[in-house]
């Protein structure tokens, strides 16, 4: 048996997973709102009642099915959910001191996660006096301080600002590489995927439909949700995919001849700056991305509602199987 | 004087608009009446309140002995809510069980009954010959009606859905999400009851305490019915106040004074915004 995280779980309508994890991996959770990666983790904790089976280090969690706060698991959910009414120290303190940790220990343990974090001058404060970021902090030492087998983070960047969601970002980096439990992630954003994750999986309507090393799986998407995650075009034709990043689309607005092997044609849906250039949707029989040059935009004269051809060379098109990844 | 009713003119004309014209008469004069019957009786009970003598027929004998019965039922009565009234209220705001809708219901039909309904009831099933009264008598010896814990125990029976139903919404709305993140931190139900649950309901609880209290003050019908109305063991402020309006109506009237005062100190309690956060 697998000294890490092997579940085969299904909630009745809502999600089914068979995924594995290995000790000290952390892994990525992504898929569109409503796909089921919030039951997941919520499944995993045994916070929603669930089928199936899953072990973690070799331990069964559900033969006999293991009550919550047996399983080993740290949860920091989005929105954090710290107890109000007791300051940043004692929430911290709450887990260790549940499991019957002498009081005095528990609070200096608390206070060092605290320090960890950079908020341990903070430890007396309720959350209601504390930033988002600060909470959110705390809410990941409080998931921590138990020394769970699993971290179940639920989207902890949601909500903050962009300047605090990456200093928070790079310190969950450096305390996750310290952290020898499995932690499963979950995110709305290619950049966690990408820099924390060394395992994504991709959840699209209850279903894990693809499993793999965050590039592997950003170079080879399946589902227009991560391909717009990481900014690439997507197309699916009898279980071979084809992906091509925008740069590499050519607009015109007559069909083209010559070279260009794939075609389409469509209606312009939106434009929006994209870093020097503009990014448009175009959508016909497929949903595409095409980034052009502002001097392109107006020579075309590319507004909502203009019908144009997008066209891409077959070198620029990297092709893949469903069974590949 | 002129001054301010100026400003207060110009201040009317330049702001015009925004109302839908005069109440109505047949609105204004029920509405009135209305007013008028709650508040000329209060007003006329302090107006004939006999002050005078006020603290000398607080001090007599009987009002004395019907002020700290009244003091003790009361607090039992509180005490016992909290005691057997929280874990009901946890109960039904947490665990899902068949017929938690029906003992929701049940639990809170005391709020209507009338309290002389209630104390027959408190009879057939606590009286000498009652369902539990008579093996309490046969096998023990004890007869609840007619003593004191008789005065309690009827007090806690018209009083105690007052807390339950306070607490229960208090429990509700401080969120069972706490409860789940406890139970992921290795708490037990009990700990999490005792740490989070409760400390958050903390604002319910007070407020069902206080209207608790406030309900067994006042409690006449289910405790002259089944306590009885004997001095210095069941008689509490209100059976007095039936006993002095025949025999001596200014006893009454001091006793009523009183009980107004704490009612009044009840309401501002509840109308502080501390209990009513939750």
């Amino acid at each position: 048996m697998s000294a890490g995280l092997v579940a085969r779980l299904e909630v009745p309508g809502r999600v089914h997973a068979e995924v594995t994890a290995e000790p000290g991996e952390v892994v990525a959770v992504i898929g569109p709102n409503g796909a089921g990666k919030s039951t997941l983790l919520k499944a995993v904790a045994g916070l929603v009642p669930s089928r199936g089976e899953i072990s973690v280090g070799g331990e069964s969690w559900s033969q006999p099915p293991r009550p919550v706060r047996d399983r080993s698991v740290g949860m920091a959910f989005q929105g954090q959910q710290l107890f109000p009414h007791l300051s940043a120290v004692d929430n911290v303190a709450f887990g260790p001191r549940s499991r019957g940790v002498p009081r005095e220990h528990a609070d200096r343990a608390a206070n060092d996660w605290l320090e960890r974090f950079g908020v341990g001058d903070l430890a007396r404060r309720r959350p209601g006096q504390l930033s988002g970021g600060q909470a959110q902090r705390v809410s990941i030492a409080r998931a921590l301080a138990t020394d769970p087998r699993l971290l179940l983070l639920d989207e902890p960047f949601a909500g903050l600002d962009i300047g605090v969601a990456t200093a928070l970002r790079l310190e969950l980096a450096r305390h996750l590489t310290s952290y020898d439990g499995i932690t499963l992630l979950v995110t709305h954003d290619a950049i966690d995927a990408l820099t924390l994750a060394d395992q994504v999986w991709v959840l699209d309507a209850g279903e894990v439909v693809q499993v793999g090393p965050p590039a592997e799986v950003a170079a080879q998407p399946r589902t227009d949700h991560v391909a717009r995650l990481v900014g690439l075009n997507v197309l699916e034709d009898q279980g071979r995919f084809m992906s091509f990043s925008p740069t590499l689309v050519t607009v015109s607005l007559a069909e083209p001849t010559g070279s260009a092997r794939h075609r389409w044609s469509g209606v312009v849906t939106s434009l929006a700056p994209h870093g020097d250039a503009i990014r448009l949707l175009v959508t016909g029989e497929r949903d595409l991305l095409a980034d052009v040059t502002p001097a392109a935009v107006a020579e075309l004269e590319l507004v909502p509602g203009r019908r144009v051809w997008l066209s891409v060379k077959e070198t620029a098109v990297r092709t893949y199987r469903a069974d590949s990844a | 004087m002129r001054t301010a009713d100026g400003g207060r003119q110009s201040h009317r004309g330049a702001v015009t608009g925004g109302t839908l014209g005069r109440p109505p008469f047949a609105l204004l004069v029920p509405a009135c009446l209305a007013a008028a019957l709650l508040v000329v009786p209060l007003v006329t009970l302090v107006l004939d309140t006999p002050w005078g003598d006020f603290w000398h027929q607080i001090g007599s004998h009987p009002v004395r002995q019907a002020l700290w019965l009244t003091t003790l039922a009361s607090l039992a009565t509180v005490m016992a809510c909290l005691v057997l009234g929280t874990p009901l209220a946890w109960l039904l705001a947490r665990i899902e069980f068949r017929g938690r809708a029906l003992l929701r219901a049940v639990v809170l039909v005391p709020l209507v009954l009338p309290p002389v309904v209630a104390g027959v009831a408190l009879i057939t099933a606590l009286g000498r010959t009652g369902v539990i009264g008579r093996p309490l008598d046969a096998w023990f010896g004890v007869t609840l009606p007619y003593t004191t814990w008789a005065v309690v125990i009827a007090h806690t029976f018209v009083s105690m859905p007052f807390y339950v139903l306070a607490v229960e919404g208090a429990l509700r709305s401080s969120g069972e999400e706490y409860d789940a993140v406890a139970a992921t931190l290795g708490a037990d139900r009990w700990t999490t009851f005792r740490r989070v649950s409760l400390p958050l309901a903390l604002p319910g609880v007070v407020a069902g305490a206080a209207l608790a209290w406030a309900r067994s003050l006042g409690e006449f019908g289910a405790t002259i019915t089944f306590a009885g109305n004997y001095p210095g063991t069941t008689q509490t402020m209100p059976t007095l106040i039936y006993t002095e309006l025949q025999s001596d109506p200014m006893v009454a009237r001091t006793v009523s004074m009183v009980l107004l005062v704490v009612s009044i100190a009840v309401l501002a309690l509840l109308r502080n915004r501390w209990l009513t956060r939750a």
